[in-house]
């Protein structure tokens, strides 16, 4: 009787099951859906290491010294009272604008100069100048701290040869930074290399031969033919150099450990100091989210240049 | 038949009773089960393996399941895992802690009266620093390790200094009681450095801010009387002992080496070992590793105790303490083990295997017979330990300030960092407003 109820309630239960059925298959069968499931491995993954490491920071940032009370943006306001952190600031970004600026540089030169190379030549070269790019960074900087060490420095031993005076390579402020800075562009210098001599390869020969005919000269090439072909390229190397210089830890680190008075900290550095050596995490996440805002601003402007050229070219 | 030989209710209850056994044991005062400890990793490996030894052996008597891991202080590798183990609630049962750590991680720590109410009435006082390290609001919140624990007083070549300075190391610290220790002030240091400079051999004394020259910074502050935070936290900078002190500072460095502010602690051991240098302030590792490459440097050293200053005779010390963190499943045995390695007859052991590097805590045990014999030249380190004719405390740089202002002052160097100011020409004035703005950074 109560079967016969229901039956009579609801007169097509198999129809409504069977359209509910369909209705999943189609929802699974959309392209957005397979799209989205496809992708949930990575969304995962950078949801677990990426946005939880970062928000957790940022709240971490936001707590007392012994991690017990929200206090907002209080660490933020208590670093720019001190003077030490505003020499680190100054420090940094001495360190990353200048070494970007000269691995740029440097990589674009070499790049000319490795594309005019014969093809089997060049090969050699592309492995001998990516080598210090390839030693991992911590054993190449105790090569460096050798040479500048100033009892046993293989600079001081040249200097030597010409009667001149030992120099405390790492002993004074400027001195270190040039140091720093140094074996930076020493490092980064293979990347950029890489990258243009990529970008470089990839302009068409032709517009040169166009260029030619219209009898432009060799600078003028660079400026009205490579120049504008590698825009995008630059832009996302040194944009991404940036971020990677302004969060640079082991030079510095191994190097000078932050000395001669506290000259040559940057973010990274000090934020071990601060943060884990001094026992106050809250205020180390402060000093390494410091420049996150700063860099996101940049970043969103460089982008979307990129993006915008690539929409013109596409046109 | 088999019905009749093994009941399901006898199943059960043999069951019951094999799974009980385990818990049993664990809570018995022998405190089996596993216990995991990090160890400092020795400088020297021999300190690792004696280590590992008495662990065995403990081990072995308690029936207890230790796992061994021995965390290196290279790149503060074990102040990394301390931050890390402490955020996680999770990791090692017993940890080592060096120095301020204890005070860094309190409120994760067991408090460890009763070890230490034991250990003091069998081996009678602690040295203050390590009280001062191992105390939080008067409760023992780790004990005091002899592992790792060292003094850093002056190790110095004997003919150096006797031929450019015109001292005596062995008639003044001879490798008994007795000598004359008066004679070695802070004046005859000045003297010396200013000797030993003119003669291309200077002191090998750091002005970075790495521990050996924050430590020497600090007793020579202390041997001023010049506490440049006070105990109840206070700035004290604009006192006539932190002027007096500075004032002697701004001779001394003068005669220090010109890449003496980026010295880290690796320098001044390379300054002993390579002949450049007449005088550092070190444990015998410096001594031990010229012994290995150098043998005719490490002849020639003779350690010595700390010059006196106006206000005593302060020797730099770094201290290790065993803590056992408050989420450790198995605290029982970890006590156990902890109170296992502090008897004497272990402690007397590492150190022997060590050549006398390790500094017990307690004042009674400062008695081996290690440092007497240990050479070339015999008794070298003899002088190492602080001795009752020395006259001398042992004392970790930023006493007696609040540990949560001394340890930021220690390891952002803010004392050996007022010398490297002073050494690159800036006035004691300037070096005082930037000390001023660096402690004011650190009472918060």
């Amino acid at each position: 009787m109560s079967h016969a109820a229901a039956v009579l309630s609801d007169p097509k239960p198999s129809l409504r099951a069977a359209n509910r059925n369909s209705a999943l298959r189609r929802f699974a069968r959309r392209r957005s859906t397979i799209g989205f499931l496809l992708c949930l491995p990575l969304i995962l993954l950078i949801a677990a290491l990426v946005i939880y490491p970062a928000v957790y920071a940022i709240y971490l940032a936001m707590l007392n010294k012994r991690m017990t009370r929200f206090i907002g943006l209080d660490n933020f306001a208590f670093l720019f009272r001190r003077d030490t952190f505003k020499l680190v600031i100054f420090q940094s970004t001495l360190f990353a604008v200048t070494s970007v600026v000269l691995k740029a540089l440097l990589g674009f030169i070499l790049a000319h100069l490795m594309h005019n190379i014969p093809s089997r030549a060049q090969r050699i070269w592309r492995g001998l100048l990516l080598v210090p790019w390839v030693i991992p960074l911590a054993l190449s900087c105790l090569g460096w701290w050798w040479l500048f060490d100033p009892a046993y420095s293989a600079f001081n031993w040249i200097l030597a040869q010409f009667g001149i005076q030992p120099v405390a390579w790492l002993g004074k402020p400027w001195t270190a930074r040039l140091c720093m800075i140094a074996v930076n562009v020493w490092y980064g210098t293979p990347f950029f290399l890489i990258m243009y001599l990529a970008a470089l390869k990839s302009v068409p020969e032709q517009l040169y031969e166009a260029a030619a005919i219209d009898g432009a000269g060799a600078l003028q090439k660079l400026r009205f033919v490579t120049l504008p072909m590698m825009r995008n390229i630059i832009s996302i190397t040194v944009l991404f150099s940036l971020i990677v210089t302004f969060a640079d830890f082991d030079i510095v680190r191994l190097l000078t450990a932050g000395g001669p008075e506290n000259t040559t900290h940057v973010f990274a550095t000090y934020a071990f100091v601060s943060g884990i050596q001094s026992g106050d995490i809250p205020l180390g996440a402060a000093i390494s989210l410091f420049m996150v805002p700063i860099l996101g601003v940049a970043a969103y402007f460089v982008l979307r240049g990129v993006t915008q050229r690539t929409k013109e070219i596409g046109a | 038949m088999l019905k009749t030989a093994l009941s399901r209710r006898k199943a059960l209850s043999i069951g019951a009773a094999a799974a009980a056994l385990p818990l049993v044991h664990i809570r018995t005062a022998g405190a089996a089960g596993k216990l995991s400890v990090a160890f400092w990793d020795h400088w020297v490996p021999a300190g690792n393996d004696v280590m590992k030894k008495q662990v065995a052996a403990f081990a072995d008597k308690h029936k207890v399941d230790v796992q061994a891991d021995f965390i290196t202080s290279v790149g503060n590798k074990n102040v990394l895992t301390l931050a890390a183990e402490a955020q996680a609630g999770t990791g090692h049962d017993v940890q080592t802690f060096p120095s301020w750590e204890v005070h860094n991680h309190a409120d994760r720590l067991e408090p460890l009266d009763d070890v230490m109410k034991q250990l003091i009435a069998q081996y009678g006082a602690v040295s203050a620093s390590a009280s001062y390290l191992g105390q939080v609001k008067g409760r023992w919140m780790a004990v005091p390790s002899s592992s790792g624990s060292q003094n850093k007083p002056p190790c110095a070549r004997i003919s150096l200094m006797k031929n450019l300075a015109g001292i005596d190391l062995q008639a003044m610290y001879p490798a008994a009681a007795g000598g004359k220790p008066e004679e070695w002030t802070f004046d005859t240091f000045l003297k010396a450095a200013e000797a030993c400079h003119k003669g291309g051999k200077p002191f090998g004394i750091g002005l970075g801010q790495t521990t050996d020259s924050v430590d020497f910074a600090g007793a020579l502050f202390a041997a001023f009387g010049a506490d440049i935070v006070t105990e109840k936290g206070d700035i004290n900078l604009q006192t006539d002992a932190v002027h007096q002190v500075l004032e002697y500072a701004q001779k001394l460095v003068k005669f220090l080496p010109n890449d003496a502010v980026s010295y880290d602690d690796a320098s001044n051991n390379r300054a002993l070992i390579s002949g450049q240098s007449a005088l550092i302030c070190n444990p015998p590792s410096a001594w031990a590793v010229a012994l290995r490459d150098n043998p005719a440097i490490a002849e020639d050293c003779w350690t010595i105790t700390m010059p006196k200053g106006p206000k005593g005779r302060m020797v730099p010390s770094l201290f290790y303490l065993w803590g056992i963190w408050n989420f450790s499943p198995n605290k029982s045995a970890a006590r156990e083990l902890i109170a296992f390695l502090s008897q004497r007859e272990n402690v007397e052991e590492r150190c022997t295997k060590v050549s006398g590097y390790d500094i017990p805590p307690f004042d009674s045990m400062l008695n081996f017979k290690v440092w007497e014999e240990v050479g070339p030249p015999v008794g070298t380190v003899y002088n190492y330990p602080i001795r009752p004719q020395h006259g001398a405390v042992p004392w970790v740089a930023m006493t007696p300030a609040p540990p949560e202002i001394a340890v930021q002052a220690y390891n952002q160097g803010t004392q050996s960092t007022m010398f490297a100011k002073l050494k690159s020409g800036q006035s004691i004035a300037q070096t005082i407003a930037w000390a001023q703005n660096e402690l004011e950074g650190f009472i918060r």
